[in-house]
């Protein structure tokens, strides 16, 4: 059957759906830049890129008002590096058992554990980060505060554990088998098999899992708005009641500060310094895993 | 043994044994992942012991915790997943077609790629700041469900269209020449036959992302979805709360019985997304080779 004009009208139409609808993801990243940049350039006229970044005290309620972004950035970092703590190591050898040691009935065992560890939503970690894991804490450093960057640390590593082991893992499972058989051939144990060949072959591949989970970490909101407090603080000590850049995005946004002040503007602010911490980590990390999966 | 030997067999034993230690500590690191889960799940259950009833689930929220319930909380859950997935699903679907079947190589493919990988990675408060400047106030849906959802859509988007493009990747070649083969039309090969093929998988990948969504509480923080409301929505402009919001409210309280009513929200939460992932695993293994048996 010959095709009538009509019909090549219809699927080039169609094609020019479809077309929006893929470019309407770029629409969003387009939005999510224009939003930010509006209200922070009203903040920026008020308060100066020097202060912004060179201040050491974030106090928007105090009169003077401080806005020095350091001490939210350090409360992120300390949490941040707290979770990168637990999460490395418990990822790393988990993806390193998957991969190496794990016999076929206990993968399938395992797999999804991980899976159910990593679908939990994180208003439910930051539940038992308060009520169970501060007083846990407590019990042993009676003078910790009942907010303090430990216990939301130590609870997102273990939520980020299945993102570090299953990517990690994906990495070690491109690694070609006959890398592995060679070693072997040479009278290698396994633990030597995994050290000097497997990781060191996978290695690209494991940095990008850290650096996608550190973003993922940078950006969390649950757990450090429930147990991580709200005081912002330069201090290394994560015993302390301190407050991350997301933490405070959520304070703002539960009081009732109205559009158009300064306070609501800083929101912008720190949401814009977040988005763009983030996407460069995303950017780099994304391209090594995307290239990992090309390669092999 | 002979010092020749020694040097083919260096420590041998030692190394045997290491490797043995090294392979339990390997081991207990994905214990570690399952003793918390039991931990978490234990204590929730715990605390939840006795306020989980009829009553919790038919009441609206209250001053006093024994009268509080999450009535409104589980319409306004049910609602906004309505309209995300009204959103998220027809768009998502239709990226990934384009990309999949339609878009020829090219730098702004490649483009639009990264893009959607990058986005999956964009903090969800980010999210909801993006939702409470373009509908909230640009668009003046005000605190509204409608708001709600879009930005829970434009969030699980990503999800949507790399779980549907994998579905799509997957459907054999053959397949659509075959369609081409008898005349079929770019169109009508993707409606009839890539489609149905790639359904399945496409199912599972929505139902993850929907599960994604309903447990997000972030996003709509800034949207302002309320946590004291005495109405159950009646139309996609009227003001909401949903089951997470509700959570993270009774949590952030220091009463302990208001922490026992947001145990028993969490219960209520993990039934409805353990049920949504049994379905996504059903369909899984219900249909899956099953394009490999033609």
């Amino acid at each position: 059957m010959i095709k009538s004009g009509k019909d090549f009208g219809r699927e080039r139409g169609i094609q020019l759906i479809l077309a929006v609808a893929a470019s309407f993801s770029v629409l969003v990243t387009a939005f999510i830049i224009i939003s930010l940049f509006e209200e922070m350039s009203g903040f920026f006229r008020e308060v100066s890129l020097k202060e912004f970044f060179t201040e050491t005290r974030w106090s928007p309620l105090f009169n003077p008002p401080h806005y020095g972004i350091a001490p939210l950035v350090a409360g992120t970092m300390l949490v941040t590096v707290v979770a990168m703590i637990v999460s490395v190591p418990l990822g790393l050898a988990s993806a390193v058992y998957l991969s190496e040691y794990a016999p076929d009935k206990l993968r399938r065992l395992i797999k999804p554990v991980l899976e159910i560890l990593a679908g939990i939503p994180t208003i439910v970690y930051g539940y038992f980060a308060l009520t169970f894991v501060t007083p846990a804490i407590r019990a042993v450093i009676p003078g910790t505060n009942v907010f303090n960057a430990l216990s939301a640390g130590i609870v997102m590593g273990i939520m980020l554990i299945p993102m570090i082991s299953s990517l990690s893992e994906d990495a070690m499972m491109a690694v070609p088998m006959s890398l592995r058989e060679a070693a072997y051939a040479l009278g290698a144990t396994k633990l030597e098999v995994a050290f000097r060949v497997v990781i060191p072959a996978a290695m690209s591949g494991i940095v990008a899992s850290f650096i996608l989970a550190f973003s993922r970490a940078v950006g969390e909101t649950m757990i450090v708005a429930l147990a991580a407090g709200s005081t912002p603080k330069l201090t290394l000590n994560p015993l302390e009641s301190i407050q991350t850049m997301t933490g405070y995005i959520v304070q703002v946004m539960l009081g009732d500060t109205p559009f158009g002040s300064i306070e609501y503007k800083s929101v912008y602010a720190v949401a814009g310094v977040l988005f763009f911490i983030t996407l460069s980590l995303n950017l780099v990390g994304n391209r090594i895993v995307r290239r990992y999966k090309e390669v092999y | 043994m002979s010092r020749r030997e020694d040097s083919f067999f260096p420590n041998l034993e030692g190394r045997k044994r290491l490797d043995l230690i090294f392979k339990l500590v390997f081991f207990s690191a994905n214990l570690v992942g399952l003793s918390v889960l039991l931990l978490l799940l234990g204590k929730i259950v715990r605390d939840s012991w006795g306020w989980l009833d009829m009553q919790f689930i038919t009441s609206f929220p209250s001053r006093f915790p024994e009268k509080a319930g999450i009535l409104p909380a589980i319409y306004g859950t049910v609602y906004l997943m309505i309209i995300t997935a009204l959103f998220a699903i027809p768009t998502g679907i239709a990226a990934a077609i384009f990309l999949e079947e339609y878009a020829k190589k090219s730098k702004f493919l490649s483009f639009i790629q990264v893009n959607v990988y990058n986005l999956a990675g964009i903090p969800s408060i980010v999210y909801g700041i993006l939702g409470l400047t373009v509908f909230v106030r640009w668009l003046n849906l005000g605190r509204s469900l409608l708001a709600g959802g879009l930005t829970m859509g434009l969030l699980v988007l990503p999800v949507v269209i790399v779980t549907a493009q994998e579905a799509i990747r997957a459907v054999p070649e053959s397949l659509r020449h075959a369609a081409y083969a008898l005349g079929a039309t770019k169109w009508q090969t993707v409606r009839y036959v890539v489609l149905p093929s790639a359904l399945p998988g496409m199912l599972t990948g929505i139902i993850l992302a929907l599960s994604r969504a309903i447990g997000e509480t972030a996003p709509l923080i800034p949207i302002g979805a309320l946590t004291f409301i005495r109405t159950i929505p009646k139309s996609p402009f009227d003001s909401f709360t949903v089951l997470p919001i509700q959570i993270y409210n009774w949590t952030s309280r220091p009463q302990a019985d208001f922490r026992a009513i947001a145990a028993a929200g969490i219960v209520v939460l993990l039934i409805v997304l353990i049920l949504m992932n049994s379905i996504a695993i059903f369909l899984r293994n219900k249909y899956q080779g099953r394009i490999k048996e033609i």
